[in-house]
């Protein structure tokens, strides 16, 4: 049942009937409805810094037709809200000869329970948690210069009418728990970051301790880097650790393999598919169907079911993920990665959990294959531009391998690549794929959605490291 | 429509009668309404246009030194008077925090200045669309140009900003903002480049035809760009990138960087941060100035800062919370800078490229690499190389990398500065930083 017209002067039977009218000779479109709730809280500096509670609730009308999209959104789920909404997207699309395409697959699989995280962890357990956290790293020594903790947990309803009364609902759960901590020696100062979450409650993440690991995992990041010393500067071997580092696969590919950037030719892949773009070891999918997974969805925006997507198999360019609107412009089928922040946005094709799979070779193999290069283990932020390839990524615990030995932790350095090239470089894939901590948001074009990454050890023969040392 | 005042007020008196009554002993509030309309075009067709409606609203509930709060999109008495029970019952249990307060009473503002930054005139769509096909025939220069689009959008905002000490004030805002990208493609490889303007009136916009062509000309020039050698040389950022060195001061001298202990520039006020020309200015009071406002995100009144003054750091950015901690006032700069600057430098762009026989200039860099806790920076890069005074070739993935401890003793600036951003800077040179290419 719909919660969205409980305290609204239309009901949902009426809301269905002025989609199906205003919706007459589009393509595609729909009315998308949002009930948001969220929480953070902030421990910081040894005091509980902030809490909030967050409740957002709009709905957004999208009107397709050929390559036109006319879209309204608005908090107001009334009668006269919906109308006006309705008048502006018909206004928009005067001549409209398109033909609505009702196909849309159903789904009886569910990737996460329906429960509300916030509400099933009491706020005071919260509070409790963080205090312990601030405690347990202070109590680590007096190297502890500052501590951050912080909960952030959503619940997100979205109910999608389609014309003719089709009606598609999700429930999302969603929460992350993040660890950063500042150390001090000798007057140097280094950070570590340090998170996990995903689609489930925050007890099945912190659970038997395992806030320990988190507050650990930080703080060993940040005592490395104490250590650390200037990066190096120039073009050498590269390898990435399991995990995380596969946000370089996110930006160098994944974000080049977006339907939009390529039914627009604008992306450095769209002239490739069929072809060789990585070495033969290489597969890479994008899945949103994994169990709890923060990138997972049991449908996306549109109501498509999510599914595991080839992109590149055995280094061969196989498809690119697609929403219903580029997929119906270039004669395929939507992946469902048709993707939004909230009822503010509109809808375009996104990541969920991107991920390298498994090769053969160990991590100790490629290291020791490595006269003078960079080991990464753990990274910040990236980002890419589509048009020339080249992308970026930031590096937060590195180690210098000299001789084919691993040797100093090095300073964070940005590494800058090129998309279509990258993955031609990549020589051993490693045996030990490893999803990422549950951490990851991406952004595109002011749009953040959350998503996961995975990939085994990689060597890539050659990569531009930007360090200070010449 | 945009909501008037009156309509506004009374939600934001609801909130604060209605917290009073549930036991809260201070109480902020924020009501906002906004209306947007974007237009996008794509290869001289239209695109998207997208309208929005919105509402928000932000509580604090405070009770002695404890502090909650909530936000919400619905504004309906029913719903608000959930969240405001929510909110005082997670106030009641959250820990106290000596420095949690309403801002002092005789800092709030009191009368507010007109500033220009309203402009009621509503651009329709058919107009919009106008200018985007006046954009993206300007932008279609020649057949390299394979990709292009343009966009129009018309931001109208009005909110109310409220306190239990009796503050209560707000007005409206606009911003008209219109932007063009190009791709160019030559042998195969594509480069995009952009133009754009922000106004907060209409009649300020920049010309369609220029935003169009200064996109397609951008674009073309980097076409068939270089990776070149890893080597230390002097680097010129251009007007669309020198402000972001401003933006890191500003992250660096906050004062919730400097109580937490998590700025490279902690303990710094009073000492030469930059060579001793440079002037560093905060001006809320710009007339139609994109970051002018007369009060900050608190009500504290703003005024003029001069945050480096002949390169000694003079000022940090305060609020009302981090204030308290450092044992300082607020100097209106919860919610951060308004109308950021450096003064301008003695030299003409021309002359500055001259400087010496070889520049690198850089255009555009991608990637989050500047780090406030120890300076350091590393940033994936793209512009041109320059030789002699002129531009010889592009030039592409390479990074660039420094500290802003040395970038900030090293720089020089072009009087070039012009006002298209909140955060605005000169062309500006960084006398030597690391490359890393091939």
């Amino acid at each position: 049942m719909s919660n969205f017209f409980k305290n609204s002067d239309i009901d949902s039977s009426q809301a269905e009937a002025i989609v199906t009218e205003t919706l007459k000779n589009c393509d595609d479109g729909e009315l998308y409805l949002e009930n948001h709730k969220s929480e953070t809280i902030v421990l910081d500096d040894n005091k509980i810094k902030s809490s909030n509670y967050n409740s957002d609730r709009g709905y957004g009308f999208r009107a397709v037709t050929g390559e036109v999209v006319a879209y309204s959104h608005s908090n107001d789920i009334s009668k006269e809200s919906l109308n006006r909404s309705s008048d502006n997207l018909k206004d928009t699309l005067k001549s409209k000869k398109g033909t609505y395409n009702h196909e849309i697959p159903k789904t009886n699989s569910k990737y996460y329970e329906n429960i509300n995280p916030i509400e099933n962890k009491t706020f005071n357990s919260k509070l409790d948690l963080l205090n312990k956290v601030n405690n347990y790293l202070r109590s680590k020594g007096s190297i502890v210069n500052q501590v951050t903790a912080n909960f952030l947990g959503e619940h997100k309803s979205i109910e999608i009418i389609r014309s003719d009364s089709e009606v598609l609902r999700d429930d999302r759960p969603l929460v992350r728990f993040n660890v950063s901590v500042v150390l001090e020696k000798e007057g140097k100062k280094e950070t570590g970051v340090y998170g996990i979450g995903g689609r489930q409650s925050y007890d099945d993440y912190l659970k038997d301790d395992n806030w320990k690991k988190v507050c650990d995992e930080a703080f060993r990041i940040a005592h490395v880097n104490l250590d650390s010393k200037p990066a190096p500067a120039g073009e050498m071997k590269v390898v990435l650790g399991p995990g995380w580092p596969a946000i370089l696969i996110h930006e160098a590919i994944g974000h080049g393999l977006e339907g939009d950037f390529n039914r627009k030719k604008t992306s450095a892949f769209h002239n490739l598919m069929g072809q060789q773009v990585a070495s033969e070891g290489v597969t890479i999918v994008d899945d949103g169907t994994l169990h709890q997974r923060r990138g997972s969805l049991t449908i996306d925006d549109e109501g498509t079911p999510t599914e595991n997507t080839v992109l590149i198999e055995n280094g061969i360019l196989k498809n690119y993920m697609q929403d219903r609107l580029n997929a119906r412009l270039m004669g395929t089928k939507s992946t469902g990665s048709g993707r939004r922040e909230s009822y503010k946005h509109v809808i375009m094709p996104r990541m969920r959990n991107t991920m390298m799979l498994s090769g053969k070779y160990s991590q100790d193999e490629m290291i020791s294959s490595v006269d003078k290069g960079i080991f990464a283990v753990s990274f910040g932020g990236g980002q890419v531009d589509i048009t020339s390839g080249k992308f970026v990524f930031n590096c937060t615990e590195a180690y210098e391998i000299v001789n084919g030995k691993i040797g100093s932790p090095i300073k964070g350095a940005t590494l800058i690549g090129d998309g279509p090239s990258i993955l031609k470089e990549v020589s051993l894939v490693g045996d030990d794929m490893k999803l990422d901590p549950g951490i990851g948001t991406c952004g595109k074009a002011g749009q953040g959605v959350p998503v996961g990454v995975a990939q085994p050890s990689i060597l890539i023969n050659k990569m531009t490291v930007g360090g200070t040392k010449l | 429509m945009l909501k008037e005042q009156e309509f506004l007020d009374k939600i934001a008196s609801y909130c604060i009668d209605n917290s009073k009554k549930l036991g809260a002993t201070d109480i902020g509030v924020k009501v906002i309404h906004s209306v947007s309309e974007n237009v996008s075009f794509r290869n001289k067709k239209l695109e998207e246009s997208n309208r929005a409606d919105s509402f928000a609203l932000n509580l604090t509930t405070y009770i002695d030194k404890k502090k909650s709060s909530i936000n919400s999109s619905d504004l309906s008495e029913s719903n608000l008077s959930k969240l405001i029970e929510r909110c005082i019952e997670a106030t009641k249990i959250t820990p106290e925090d000596d420095s949690n307060s309403l801002p002092d009473i005789d800092l709030m503002s009191k009368k507010i200045k007109d500033l220009k930054l309203y402009d009621d005139t509503h651009y329709t769509n058919d107009k919009k669309i106008e200018f985007l096909q006046k954009v993206e025939s300007a932008a279609s220069i020649n057949d390299k140009i394979v990709n292009t689009e343009a966009g129009f959008s018309e931001n109208k905002k009005n909110f109310v900003l409220a306190n239990s000490n009796g503050f209560s004030s707000g007005y409206k805002t606009s911003n008209f903002t219109s932007s063009c990208v190009a791709v160019s493609r030559i042998n195969g490889a594509m480069e995009r480049d952009y133009e754009f303007g922000s106004k907060r009136h209409l009649h300020d916009m920049l010309k369609p035809e220029d935003i169009g062509r200064i996109a397609a000309e951008k674009a073309i020039k980097k076409l068939g760009p270089k990776k070149i050698q890893s080597e230390k040389i002097g680097i010129i950022f251009d007007k669309r990138i020198s402000k972001g060195i401003l933006s890191t001061l500003a992250n660096a001298v906050s004062a919730s960087s400097i109580s937490r202990g998590t700025s490279f520039l902690k303990d710094q006020i009073g000492n030469q941060i930059f060579t001793d020309n440079i002037n560093i200015i905060d001006d809320p009071n710009i007339e139609k100035g994109l970051g002018s406002q007369n009060f900050d995100s608190e009500g504290v009144e703003t005024n003029m800062l001069k945050i480096v003054d002949n390169g000694i750091l003079k000022n940090y950015l305060i609020d009302t919370y981090y204030g308290k901690k450092l044992n300082l006032k607020s100097n209106g700069r919860s919610g951060g800078t308004t109308n950021l600057y450096f003064e301008n430098g003695a030299l003409d762009f021309n002359e500055l490229l001259k400087l010496e026989k070889k520049f690198l200039y850089i255009t555009e860099t991608i990637g989050h690499g500047g780090n406030i806790i120890t300076g350091d920076y590393s940033v994936g890069a793209s512009g041109y190389m320059i030789e002699d005074g002129e531009i010889t070739y592009p030039v592409s993935e390479i990074t660039i990398a420094g500290n802003f401890k040395d970038m900030f003793k090293n720089i020089v600036l072009a009087n070039d500065l012009e006002f298209k951003y909140s955060t605005n800077a000169p062309t500006l040179l960084i006398k030597e930083m690391t490359v890393a290419g091939k």
